[in-house]
């Protein structure tokens, strides 16, 4: 009955499933890791290392609590269970239609009520992981290449590359001109990917931008349009920090250029949303395309099954997103407070001599260390990155695991921790920065 | 304008197949208890509306389980932060629980080997992609569930091999059909790359036996192939054979447990497709780890994550709910069984899942596909049931029909088994309609109860709640 074997062969798994496409040997990857290990915590561990390598809002989870306990009969089944049943079973790809409503409206909200967001066109993915993944499978086939603005967000390598085998050519930027795109970044890459006999499908960015933090210019997304329409490809618009830019009026959303040019060729644009950073609901997997092309709102609703948002959560959201008022003081409040957080960390950074790049959006700052650097390379900014970690104690992000084609560069995150412990990685890196000072000063001058 | 991609543009998304005619049928025409008596009756969907009322009620008892109540929502700003594909603690350990329960304890799961996937839809993607390169194929036995053609291979680019069974052996799957699949396919060079069941069966309504699971695992093992079984259906079961899970049979065999991954869901067992809750459980620990990243693509809401944790770990209500939801899927069986032989319509025996396999060849003229699509369309168009022709999972036999029962309440039951009868009964009389036109009468019998129970399921109001299958492929986004 029982069979031989005499060697169990490694069996042989997929070439995606062998592949380090997922990106997690990367550096961003590896602070986490000494940060899971030594974890700072206010009381019991205070000299742990402080997770700034973190794109977390958690300035405004008061507001939410609040509404859901003020709200907890409207849209639960806390008490009373009242259609439970209804949602458990629907799981139809279109989404709860009250849901999509209030993405749509809280999406017009967010841009100051300058833009309208037509429902029917809203297609809903567990997390902008999956949105972005799901695009990139619908636009491009394997070995095709996206163009992506340096520095990126990291995840990208494996959410737009990892199982469509689709490959990313960089546009580079750089401080020459605060890392703006440009016409001419536009066509060196294009031209980079012809080079390597990749087709070029589109370019992704991130507005406002993550590592940057900071709004894409109109006048340079007019450019991005432009080249888009005249190489003929497609342009996905990731906004998932729209609700994070400081002030209203400084995020121009692409769906505005759209509607100043009456719509003219915008079945190329697609724009990507999610609740994880505007609301801090990375956990409930909620995440948006909204595409101006009605095939690819039809494929990505079918695709949507492989990635549909739970029923439960939709149900809770829709409740909570059409709730205008609640919406309004939590978009308002939210700016606010993500405002003051960035005031702080650059009044901080600025009085241990350490400049920034101006930014108006986001949940970090883009902070220059490269006058520290040893050398100005990968490795100089590595091994300032090294001591940063384990002298400092502050897991932040180097610029080289953004694919930054300038050293020296750090993404620090500042809506993920109480202002105190943001008082206390600013005291750090101060007097890291003050005995930095010292041991530069030669010995007869001190 | 810019193309689409060649999987934008292909159809291995299924949607295509004459297969959505019924439920094109059934959308233009859904049958409502009284707004509609007439309608069609959605026997095409396999869900379990069974048991609602235990959830419901240990939810009213329970509700810290959510975090959006006064004694939950101390756990808000946790849960909605928590995106980590490891899952939650918690929830890994109840789901383990479950699966161990609903296998009679008889198998124990590893909580560090539950994997996310969005759904089981998901989850079989997901375990395809770290299993198999564009090109290669599954083996997968016929009659089989419609959507693997697009879980397995629309965005994977793998091919499905089908082994055919038929019902002059029950249709078990045989050794011999499987060496025949598999030699053709290399035959025509295709990379096999493994075996995927579904145990209980969809569309069948049965277990596989111990023997038969033995010879899959030894065939697998030779070919130094993977074998994906679908578990989904496991806590359907509602009568003997009970239900033997490959985890059983791997302990009692010598294998390599390399090649053994169990897919599972909440969506059949629990009735709550909506929460979207897959899970990859691989005894492969480079597919785990593998997995457990791409279930970044689909992980379960922490929402859901940890409302599930509380519910699936109260070993009470767990105990209660499977035994009474096998008691109340035995009854509607029977109900349905019974009453079908009565007019000399047999099924496959069976002993779990939500719906039969019912055997309607001696209505066909002709033992060909033709025939059995005309008289789907009959049923569909004339007696008013959307069933599912076995032509739709690849059966080779014509003239089986997957009939769903535990997605509608008992007055419904007894209108669509009304239904079938006065069918074969105008059969037999040669299409002589006066006598069952009485029959064709709407139930006039009023019950507030079951109009309740209809507005979840029947109300003309509601979308088609299932995926795959859209409300209708032909709704196109407007400007």
């Amino acid at each position: 009955m029982a069979i031989e074997i005499e060697q169990p062969s490694s069996v042989e798994l997929s070439k995606v499933a062998v592949s380090e496409t997922h990106g997690e040997n990367s550096p961003y990857f590896a602070g986490w890791k000494a940060y899971d290990e030594d974890p700072y915590h206010e009381s019991n561990n205070p000299s742990g290392v402080i997770q700034m390598g973190l794109a977390e809002n958690q300035v405004s989870f008061d507001l939410l609590e609040e509404y859901s306990e003020q709200h907890s009969e409207a849209f639960t089944w806390g008490k009373g269970a009242p259609g439970f049943r209804e949602n458990a079973l629907f799981q139809d790809y279109h989404g709860l239609q009250s849901f999509r409503e209030a993405m749509a409206s809280f999406m017009e909200q967010i841009r100051g009520g300058r833009a309208k967001f037509d429902p029917d066109r809203v297609v809903l993915t567990a997390g902008a992981t999956a949105a972005n993944e799901l695009l990139t499978f619908i636009l491009a086939d394997p070995g095709d290449a996206l163009l992506v603005p340096t520095p990126y967000y990291p995840g990208f390598d494996r959410d737009l590359r990892w199982r469509t085998g689709v490959k990313i050519v960089p546009i580079h930027c750089d401080s020459s001109n605060n890392f703006q795109i440009t016409p001419q970044a536009l066509e060196a890459a294009y031209k980079e990917a012809e080079a390597m006999n990749k087709k070029v499908r589109g370019v992704l960015i991130t507005n406002p931008s993550n590592p940057l933090g900071a709004t894409i210019q109109r006048s340079v997304l007019e450019e991005i349009l432009d080249f888009v329409t005249h190489k003929n490809i497609h342009l996905v618009s990731d906004e998932i920090y729209s609700g994070s830019a400081f002030s209203s009026s400084e995020f121009i959303s692409i769906e505005e250029i759209l509607e100043s040019r009456k719509y003219k060729n915008s079945e190329r644009v697609h724009i990507v949303y999610s609740l994880s950073k505007d609301l801090g609901l990375p956990g409930f997997r909620v995440g948006t395309i909204y595409s101006y092309n009605d095939k690819v709102v039809t494929t990505a609703r079918r695709m949507s099954s492989f990635t549909l948002i739970s029923s439960q959560t939709q149900h809770l959201l829709a409740s909570m997103l059409s709730n205008k008022k609640f919406t309004e003081n939590y978009i308002k409040t939210n700016r606010e407070r993500l405002r003051k957080r960035y005031e702080m960390i650059i009044q901080g950074l600025k009085n241990a001599g350490i400049e920034c790049l101006k930014g108006n959006a986001g949940l970090f700052c883009w902070m220059n260390l490269s006058p520290l650097l040893e050398e100005q390379t990968r490795e100089g900014e590595l091994a300032l990155w090294d001591s940063m970690l384990h002298e400092v104690k502050l897991n932040i992000s180097p610029g080289s695991s953004c694919h930054c084609s300038e050293p020296g560069w750090f993404r620090v995150c500042f809506a993920n921790m109480s202002e105190q412990t943001l008082e206390i990685a600013l005291k750090r890196i101060h007097d890291f920065m003050q005995q930095r000072e010292r041991q530069r000063k030669p010995i007869s001058s001190q | 304008m810019g193309v689409l991609s060649k999987i934008a543009t292909n159809n291995r998304h299924g949607e295509d197949s004459p297969y959505f005619e019924g439920w094109k049928a059934f959308d233009r025409n859904p049958f409502h208890l009284t707004q509609n008596p007439q309608g069609v009756i959605q026997m095409g969907l396999a869900e379990n509306q069974l048991c609602f009322d235990l959830i419901e009620d240990w939810i009213r008892k329970n509700p810290y389980a959510s975090i959006c109540t006064a004694e939950g929502v101390g756990e808000f700003k946790d849960i909605a932060n928590f995106q980590d594909y490891h899952g939650l603690p918690e929830f890994r350990q109840a789901v383990a629980n479950f699966m161990g329960r609903v296998r009679g304890g008889r198998v124990t799961f590893d909580p560090d080997r539950i994997v996310m996937g969005g759904g089981a839809t998901g989850a079989n993607e997901q375990i395809i992609f770290c299993l198999a390169d564009p090109g290669d194929a599954f083996l997968v036995p016929t009659p089989y569930y419609p959507a693997f053609d697009r879980d397995l291979g629309w965005r994977t680019g793998v091919e499905i091999v089908p082994v055919h069974c038929d019902s002059s052996n029950k249709f078990r799957i045989t050794r011999a059909a499987l060496e025949e699949a598999y030699e053709k396919a290399r035959e025509a060079n295709i990379n096999v790359k493994g075996l995927i069941i579904t145990n209980p069966s969809n569309p069948l309504g049965i277990t596989l036996d111990r023997d038969t699971l033995k010879s899959l695992v030894s065939f697998i093992n030779e070919k130094n192939i993977h074998l994906v079984c679908d578990e989904i259906y496991a806590a359907t079961l509602f009568c003997s054979p009970k239900f033997i899970s490959i985890a059983e049979v791997i302990q009692e065999m010598d294998c390599n447990h390399d090649l053994i991954h169990i897919v599972y869901s909440l969506s059949k067992d629990m009735g709550l497709p909506g929460f979207r809750v897959g899970i990859v459980y691989s005894y492969n620990d480079e597919v785990v780890s593998c997995g457990r990243k791409m279930s970044s693509f689909g992980l379960v809401s922490s929402h859901t994550q940890f409302f599930l944790a509380s519910m699936l770990s109260d070993d009470e209500f767990v105990e209660t709910f499977l035994a009474e939801s096998s008691k109340r899927l035995a009854k509607r069986y029977h109900i349905f069984t019974k009453r079908l032989e009565q007019v000399g319509i047999n099924c496959l025996k069976g002993n779990a899942g939500l719906f039969l396999w019912m055997d309607l060849r001696h209505l066909l003229p002709q033992k060909t596909l033709e025939a059995e699509m005309k008289l789907w369309h009959t049923i569909v168009n004339n007696v008013k049931l959307n069933v599912s022709p076995g032509s739709s999972f690849r059966c080779q036999e014509p003239g089986w029909f997957r009939v769903c029962f535990a997605n509608m309440d008992d007055e419904t039951v007894d209108i669509a088994l009304k239904r079938i009868e006065a069918f074969v009964r105008q059969g037999k009389e040669g299409g002589e309609n006066t006598a069952t036109r009485k029959h064709w009468q709407p139930n006039l019998r009023l019950s507030l109860k079951s109009r309740k129970c209809d507005q979840g399921v029947l109300s003309p109001h509601m979308m088609s709640p299932h995926s795959p299958m859209p409300k209708s492929p032909l709704v196109l986004a407007r400007t």
